[in-house]
């Protein structure tokens, strides 16, 4: 990387560039971003997996707040059934936390691509 | 219905053991399950998202994870982006949205497979809603 990243505006260049791309892709798709920051934070600003993950994180919060507020703009929020998975979901993170202690990640990982898979085998197909 | 609900578990798991999968579940859980169309299941998943990222933020805190600067200015300069995502995101037609999110879990599950296989690599933390 051309940049020297540890001036000041080339650090702010950088997160500026990550957090748009997170943003778009967040306003887009209807995810976090996190798939965007995490390898970015990593590779670009010299993040270790756990604090990108964090950081990550924390970003998610603004960025999925501000574009579910657009999207209400639109009128495409159904607020009854995102509590109906959302609520269930915050258990499942307390669970998640939990069991990552104490089972092997790599089959849980491989076991979640297969489900991403279907999905969009699932998606195109229609 | 209850299926959504199970999918929101699940999702919130996998977001607590791998730092993923909030919104890459919540997003076909809505269309499957709950009925929503591609776009109208995006906004509703961000909604979704809002309160698992909260609670994990608050756990990755805990463990000194979190640059709280950082976060702040990725979160804030992501807006403008967010923004612009949404309004393409209602301009385009919904079958390009569902083609679009197809080729992103699928990208989703080959970063998930080649981190399984270079643990080095895996951008997994404690919990996320990636």
């Amino acid at each position: 990387m051309g940049v020297d990243l540890s001036a000041p505006a080339g650090r702010t260049l950088r997160l500026a560039a990550i957090g748009t791309l997170a943003g778009l892709f967040s306003g887009l798709f209807g995810v976090g971003g996190g798939i965007v920051m995490v390898p970015l934070l990593m590779l670009w600003l010299g993040y270790g997996a756990r604090e990108a993950t964090g950081t990550s994180l924390a970003a998610i919060i603004i960025i999925a707040a501000v574009a579910v507020a657009t999207h209400a703009g639109y009128g495409n929020v159904d607020v009854e059934k995102g509590l109906l998975v959302g609520v269930p979901a915050v258990g499942g993170v307390l669970a998640g936390t939990w069991l990552q202690q104490r089972v092997p990640q790599r089959a849980i990982a491989l076991g979640f691509a297969a489900v991403l898979l279907g999905v969009a085998v699932r998606l195109v197909i229609g | 219905m209850i299926e959504a609900a199970l999918i929101g578990v699940l999702a919130g798991v996998f977001a607590g053991l791998l730092g993923i999968g909030g919104g890459a579940l919540f997003v076909p859980a809505l269309t499957l399950f709950a009925g929503l169309g591609q776009l109208d299941a995006e906004a509703t998943s961000l909604l979704a998202i809002v309160p698992v990222a909260l609670v994990g933020t608050w756990r990755q805190r805990g463990y000194g994870n979190v640059r709280d600067r950082d976060a702040l200015a990725l979160g804030v300069l992501a807006s403008m982006g967010a923004v612009g995502g949404v309004v393409i995101a209602n301009a385009v037609p919904e079958r390009a949205l569902e083609l679009g999110f197809a080729a992103l879990t699928v990208y989703v599950a080959w970063q998930l497979v080649r981190g399984a296989r270079t643990p080095s690599d895996a951008p997994t933390g404690d919990t996320a809603a990636r």
